[in-house]
C-alpha cells in the first residue's frame, strides 16, 4: 500500500455551486448572505425544522421562529473525497463534506465541507465551528473548521 | 388478506450485460423489449399474455405507452411505478404481486432497463454546474443543504454512513473487502460477471480511495442491460415451463423521517448508521411466517460493499452492529458459509442492473438452477436499496 498523504482539504469550486431558494429555505440563504446561522423553530412545539420546509415534522404547524444559533458542533459523519467524479473537480480533491450535529440546537445537522485542516485532522467527534463561504454574488454557504 | 403465496415468478430473462455505455447502438427500449421477450420465453409465455407492468425507478427505458405500442401488448390492465428510485428494484415485483391477488391484471412484467452512454449513475447528484454541463441533478431547495458541500454522488454520500457505522460499533476496512471479495469470487465462476478475476485482501486495500472509507472495490460497477422478471397467480404457474417460485412476501416503504435519507442526512441517530430496511424486514416476515433463520440464500442490494452489511443486521441475520465480526467468519460464502450472499457476483461484480439481477438469481436458485447452487435452497431474500424511502424486498420460496 502505498503511503497515505496529508495534504490540505480543499472545496468544491464555486462554479459547482447554486442556490434555488424557496419560501421556506430563502431566510436560512438571506441570514447566511450576513454570515449568521438561523434554524427554523416551530412556534407551537418548539421542534427545531432542518433544511426549512413549511411543516413541522412533529406537529404539522407552519408558522416559525427563525433562531439565530451559535455555528458550533461535533462532525457526526464525514467523507474525505479523493476521486474527482467530474472535470470541474479535478482541482479540488481532496474535500471533505461533514455532517454536523448543532450543539444549540435539537437534532440537527448542517452538512459543509471541512476547511483550514488536513484529512489526518479529521475525526468524528471533532468540535468545529461555522465559517461562511461567499461564493458567488449573494450566495454564501456554510463551512466548518475545527474548534 | 396478504400477498403470500398468491403469486409465482415463472420466467426471468436479460439481455448481456455491458460496461457503461458499451451497449450502443441498441437503444434503451430495444433492451426492454430484448429481456422482456427473453423472460416470456423462459416462462413459455407470449407477449400476448402481458396485461400488466410494475415498474421502479423508470425500468422501462422509456414510458409504457411506447413500450405497449412497440412490442404489441394487446390490453394494458395495470402500469404503476413504485416511487423513488433504485430501492424499488424487489418491491416492484411485490407491485406485480398485488396486481395480481387484486384481480388488476394476471401476467405482470416488472423489469429494469439501464443504459448510461448518455450520463452516469456515479454523479448523479452532481449539478449542472457551468453553462452546457451535463450533470444529473439541478440545484433544488433541499439539495443546496448538501450539493454546496461537495456530496454530489452516491457513493460520497453512503461513505458518511458507512463512518458512522465504523465509528459506532467498530466495523473496519477489512469487514467491507470481505464482502467485495466475497461476492467477486461468485462471480469468478459466471460467464454472465463483467469482473471476473479473483480479488485479494492485498489488492482490495491497495486500491485508489473514492470517498473515504469507500475504495474501488467498494463500489459496484456501472453498467448497460435490461432484466426482466414474469409473474403471474400462483394456480396458473403450475402448468407453465419451470416450477414455480412462489412469492412468499414482499414490502417496501420505511419510517417517515428516513425520508430522503442519504440527501438529507438527518435521519434519527437510532437508525442513522442503518440501511432503513428494518420496518420493511419486520412486515416482510411477518407476511411471510417466515424469519431470518428460514432464509437460505440472500441477495442483497449491493450498490456499496458497507451497504451489505448494514442490510445482514437490519434483516436479522446478526445483531445491531455485529455485522463486521459476522462476516468476518466467512458466513455470507459460497460454499460454506451460513448465509451465502450474492452467489450471482452482484451489483459489484456481476452487473448493476439496479438491483434485478438479484431477482433473477433468487429465482434460478429456487429452481435449482445456479451456478453457485446453494445446496436445498427453499427461500430466498432479494432486496432493493438502501435508498431514500421507499427500500423493498421479497421473500421467495419453493412450493
Amino acid at each position: 500500500m502505498t503511503p497515505v498523504p496529508d495534504p490540505p482539504l480543499r472545496l468544491p469550486p464555486p462554479e459547482l455551486i447554486g442556490l434555488c431558494p424557496d419560501a421556506w429555505t430563502a431566510p436560512f440563504w438571506d441570514a447566511a448572505a450576513d454570515h449568521r446561522l438561523v434554524v427554523p423553530r416551530c412556534t407551537v412545539c418548539a421542534a427545531d425544522r432542518f433544511p426549512p420546509g413549511p411543516f413541522c415534522w412533529r406537529c404539522q404547524a407552519q408558522t416559525v421562529d427563525w433562531v439565530e444559533r451559535a455555528g458550533r458542533g461535533t462532525v457526526y459523519s464525514y467523507t474525505v473525497v479523493w476521486h474527482p467524479i467530474l472535470p470541474d473537480l479535478a482541482d479540488a480533491v481532496p474535500y471533505a463534506p461533514a455532517v454536523v450535529a448543532l450543539d444549540d440546537a435539537d437534532r440537527v445537522r448542517v452538512v459543509g465541507a471541512m476547511t483550514d485542516t488536513s484529512v489526518a485532522g479529521l475525526h468524528v467527534g471533532l468540535p468545529v465551528e461555522l465559517v461562511w463561504r461567499d461564493v458567488h454574488d449573494g450566495v454564501t454557504v456554510p463551512t466548518w473548521r475545527p474548534a | 388478506m396478504t400477498l403470500r403465496d398468491k403469486t409465482a415468478i415463472v420466467g426471468v430473462g436479460a439481455t448481456p450485460y455491458y460496461r457503461r455505455g458499451q451497449s450502443v447502438p441498441q437503444t434503451p427500449l430495444e433492451l426492454a423489449g430484448k429481456a422482456t421477450l427473453a423472460a416470456l420465453a423462459d416462462a413459455g409465455l407470449d407477449i400476448r399474455d402481458v396485461d400488466g407492468l410494475a415498474l421502479y425507478s423508470m425500468g422501462l427505458g422509456g414510458d409504457t405507452s411506447l413500450f405497449a405500442q412497440t412490442l404489441g401488448i394487446p390490453e394494458v390492465r395495470f402500469t404503476a411505478t413504485l416511487t423513488g428510485g433504485g430501492g424499488g428494484a424487489a418491491g416492484s415485483v411485490g407491485l406485480a404481486a398485488a396486481a395480481i391477488v387484486s384481480g388488476m391484471a394476471t401476467c405482470v412484467v416488472s423489469l429494469m432497463t439501464l443504459q448510461q452512454a448518455a450520463s452516469r449513475f456515479g454523479a448523479s447528484y452532481a449539478p449542472r454546474g457551468r453553462p452546457g454541463a451535463q450533470y444529473s441533478a439541478p440545484p433544488s431547495p433541499e439539495a443546496n443543504f448538501v450539493q454546496p458541500a461537495g456530496l454530489m454522488a452516491p457513493g460520497q454520500m453512503f461513505a458518511v454512513i458507512a463512518r458512522r457505522h465504523m465509528f459506532q460499533y467498530g466495523t473496519r476496512r477489512e469487514h467491507f473487502a470481505e464482502v467485495a471479495i466475497s461476492t467477486r469470487a461468485n462471480a469468478a465462476r459466471r460467464d454472465t460477471a463483467l469482473m471476473r478475476d479473483p480479488l485479494t485482501l492485498d489488492q482490495y486495500f491497495a486500491a485508489r480511495m473514492i470517498a473515504d472509507p469507500l475504495c474501488l472495490y467498494d463500489f459496484c460497477l456501472e453498467c448497460d442491460g435490461a432484466v426482466a422478471v414474469v409473474t403471474v397467480a400462483a394456480d396458473r404457474a403450475a402448468d407453465l415451463r419451470h416450477p414455480p417460485v412462489l412469492v412468499a412476501a414482499s414490502a417496501h416503504g420505511g419510517l417517515g423521517r428516513w425520508g430522503q435519507a442519504i440527501t438529507w442526512m438527518n435521519m434519527p441517530d437510532e437508525y442513522f448508521a442503518s440501511s432503513g430496511h428494518r420496518p420493511v424486514a419486520e412486515r416482510l416476515y411477518a407476511m411471510a411466517g417466515l424469519g431470518p433463520r428460514d432464509v437460505d440464500v440472500a441477495l442483497l442490494y449491493d450498490h456499496f460493499s458497507p451497504m451489505v452489511l448494514l442490510q445482514l443486521e437490519d434483516y436479522g441475520f446478526c445483531g445491531i452492529g455485529e455485522s463486521g465480526p459476522f462476516v468476518a467468519d466467512g458466513s455470507i460464502r459460497w460454499p460454506g458459509g451460513s448465509l451465502p450472499v450474492n452467489t450471482h457476483g452482484g451489483n459489484l461484480s456481476e452487473a448493476y442492473i439496479i438491483g434485478m439481477t438479484h431477482v433473477k438469481e433468487a429465482v434460478e436458485q429456487l429452481r435449482g438452477a445456479a451456478v453457485n447452487q446453494v445446496d436445498g435452497a427453499d427461500v430466498a431474500l432479494v432486496t432493493g436499496g438502501p435508498a431514500s424511502l421507499p427500500t423493498s424486498s421479497l421473500l421467495l420460496r419453493r412450493p
